[in-house]
């Protein structure tokens, strides 16, 4: 009998490339965080005046709040020793050619103006705490799409709504991080769909996490406005750096009475990285809420996707993969709050772990007094590739209603010995038959992105299996 | 005349269970042997033993295949020399369709990239012969395939990959009288190149009656008891297995 050994860890030369830039080209805020240094960055940043208070009342609850306890460990991670801000010394573009070339060369390696120039409507691309890049298809906005970096948003026409939205489905005291956040946030974007415009392809942002120990602390803010229709896709990546990074976004999706927004992103940050980020939607009347996520990097995951089903007949579908390799711990927090008549959700997510890796999916659905007829079906199915690698699912319903339909099915296998064989004896390699089970079991997720991204996830799984077979 | 396939003095444990007792049989170019035997005589084990199945050890003796040792090779690499084996119980494999299984066999076996479209026209062309539904080809692997279903999809591999070997394990197994009539017209297709052979491992008969069978073999309890031509199928199939009982 042939022995097989363990899995290795996994070659991410490919991803963990950057450009070595010298440090005196950035602007930094020093390590650790006080009021002097929130007002400095509010200053820099040029903020309103409800957007600097906003900030100082935030660092007040980040320095009130414990660090969260029920969670993967965050010892490693030294908030002293984060810088909060990092600014390229370069401004704002619309014009790929006037991207300065280390930036430039970073990006066109990742392979995004290639994506824009195929298949885009519109893209964003944020390097550290700054967008560097911002440019939307002439006919999109002549539409009335806007899509822009949040910081001019907020001196343009749109400021009165990005007000009214800012951190209201994300208010600072929901956790330690999202105080943070809004003490520090820096970049990410804002899109405003107005009524009845159906934007045909997908609007991009990708943010690029490069200097060693800082922290990026994105905003986006998506309002999907009555009847609006659209596809947005975050792409999410960082080299490798010894010094723990820190990632603590927060995204606020807003679905109008009647729209559909579909929510797409691919996390592949490298393997020193706190993953911290907290996402909420809520749906309007006959909306409808789409995600598909892809978590593959990062040392420690914290995701909090979270959706409101406040309208009546209002829908949510999540379809999520986690990978969690040697080292890594990643932990989904997945929640579902019915309060409209007549809501649905549906919850389907699959865990690969490996080398240790470690996968938690804890889904949580609740179903409120009012929330007749409401269905939920959570269907989670977790795959370890080895017996070191751990995986858990941790269901929670509080169901509220007399009326409501409420399942959840975990399934939790091993690759069998039988399946290797089978495979095997069609004349795939042993590691080509286990690259090939693991991308199916994959591929209800792969299915639902934009096909540059399912190469890309298929890519990964491939090299995340390469060199797995001794 | 160099044989095809040369087992010797064949002996094999799963899970320190000896079940092959010192099996030796020739195959030949372009021969077609039954092997038959009761229930848990040890035919499956002699299939997987050639493939190459990791949970079958091989303790003493020798598979050549075109006058090489195989024994040390893993599966892949018997797939490529043109061993083939239809399974008795196929695994399902979700996401993975069965036209995208074949045509990732195919590319594996022969180290290049198989046409999209030559290789649609040739699995369509073959699904008719075997009788199937063409939408099976974006199905995912046996999944929710009925036993006949499935039998039909590895004969569908087998006509699809066109080893040099094959060695069929049950193939008639649970199939009904249509099916089993579909299967072995699947068969013949393959028997047609006069260079291919073939192993068919059965306890029943039905599937034989419409195939040409040069050599016919009974294993009872890990040996191979007894040998002869097509006849002895007909024999078997009057007086069963009882005069082997010891």
């Amino acid at each position: 009998m042939k022995e097989k050994t363990r899995l290795d860890d996994v070659d991410r030369n490919l991803y963990d490339f950057r450009y070595e830039e010298s440090e005196e080209d950035f602007y930094k805020v020093e390590s650790g965080l006080t009021p002097g240094i929130v007002e400095q960055i509010s200053k820099e940043k040029n903020d309103p005046l409800w957007m600097r208070d906003l900030r100082l009342a935030s660092l007040k609850v980040y320095e009130e709040m414990k660090m969260p306890d029920w969670g993967p460990s965050l010892d490693g991670l030294n908030m002293d020793d984060i810088v909060t801000y990092i600014k390229p010394k370069t401004e704002m573009v619309a014009s790929w050619d006037e991207v300065p070339d280390d930036i430039k060369d970073t990006f066109e390696r990742l392979g995004i103006p290639k994506a824009e120039r195929q298949s885009l409507a519109g893209v964003g691309a944020q390097y550290d705490s700054e967008i560097v890049y911002h440019n939307i298809r002439e006919e999109v906005a002549a539409q009335g799409v806007i899509y822009t970096d949040l910081e001019s948003a907020l001196h343009g026409p749109y400021a009165d709504m990005i007000r009214e939205h800012f951190m209201k489905l994300l208010p600072a005291n929901d956790h330690k991080f999202m105080a943070l956040h809004g003490a520090v946030w820096s970049g990410g974007s804002f899109v405003y769909v107005p009524p009845g415009v159906k934007v045909e392809i997908p609007l991009q942002s990708y943010f690029r996490l490069n200097a060693p120990g800082a922290g990026q602390f994105e905003h986006t803010l998506i309002i999907v406005d009555e009847g609006a229709d659209l596809h947005f896709i975050e792409g999410c990546s960082a080299p490798k750096y010894n010094i723990a990074n820190l990632h603590a976004g927060a995204v606020e999706l807003f679905v109008g009475k009647n729209a559909r927004l579909r929510y797409s992103t691919i996390e592949n940050w490298s393997k020193n990285m706190y993953n911290l980020n907290s996402k909420r939607a809520l749906v309007e009347e006959g909306g409808k809420m789409e995600w598909v996520s892809g978590s593959f990097g990062s040392h420690t995951g914290y995701l909090y996707p979270m959706t409101i089903l406040k309208g009546d007949n209002s829908k949510c579908e999540f379809t999520g993969i986690t990978f969690a390799g040697a080292g890594q711990h990643l932990d989904t927090r997945l929640k579902i709050v019915h309060s409209g008549k007549n809501t649905t959700s549906a919850v389907n997510t699959k865990s690969i772990s490996k080398s240790g890796g470690i996968g938690t999916m804890r889904s949580s659905v609740l179903v409120n007094p009012g929330a007749e007829n409401a269905k939920s079906t959570v269907d989670c199915a977790t795959l370890m590739l080895d017996s070191e690698s751990c995986s858990d699912t941790i269901p929670v319903m509080d169901i509220r209603t007399q009326s409501a339909d409420v399942g959840h099915e975990a399934k939790i296998g091993r690759i069998s010995n039988d399946a290797i064989f089978y495979l095997m004896s069609r004349g795939m390699t042993e590691e080509d038959a286990r690259a090939m089970i693991v991308s199916g079991f994959a591929d209800n997720v792969s299915k639902e992105l934009p096909l540059e991204y399912a190469i890309e996830m298929n890519n990964l799984i491939r090299l995340e299996m390469v060199g797995s077979i001794g | 005349m160099s044989k095809l396939l040369k087992i010797q003095d064949l002996t094999v444990k799963v899970k320190d269970k000896t079940i092959l007792r010192g099996i030796n049989l020739e195959v030949g170019k372009g021969e077609t042997h039954v092997l038959m035997g009761p229930n848990g005589a040890g035919k499956s084990t002699l299939g997987n033993a050639v493939m190459g199945n990791p949970n079958y050890d091989v303790t003493e003796g020798s598979v050549f295949f075109n006058g090489e040792d195989i024994l040390e090779e893993d599966a892949a690499e018997r797939a490529k020399k043109g061993i083939f084996l239809s399974f008795q119980n196929p695994i399902e494999v979700p996401g993975i369709s069965l036209a995208d299984f074949i045509r990732n066999s195919l590319d594996c076996r022969n180290e290049t990239k198989t046409g999209i479209w030559e290789f649609r026209k040739e699995l369509e062309k073959q699904m008719k012969i075997l009788n199937m539904d063409g939408s099976y080809a974006d199905r995912d692997l046996n999944l929710g395939f009925s036993g006949g279903e499935k039998k039909k999809a590895e004969i569908l591999q087998l006509l699809m990959l066109k080893p040099t070997l094959a060695i069929l394990d049950e193939t008639d197994s649970g199939l009904d009288v249509d099916a089993v009539r579909t299967v072995s017209a699947g068969v013949r297709e393959f028997q047609k190149d006069p260079d291919r052979s073939l192993i068919i491992i059965t306890h029943s008969t039905r599937i034989l009656e419409q195939l040409h069978v040069d050599r016919t073999h009974i294993i009872v309890d890990g040996r191979l008891v007894e040998s002869g031509d097509a006849s002895l199928v007909d024999r078997v199939n009057r007086e069963g297995f009882v005069k082997y009982a010891s």
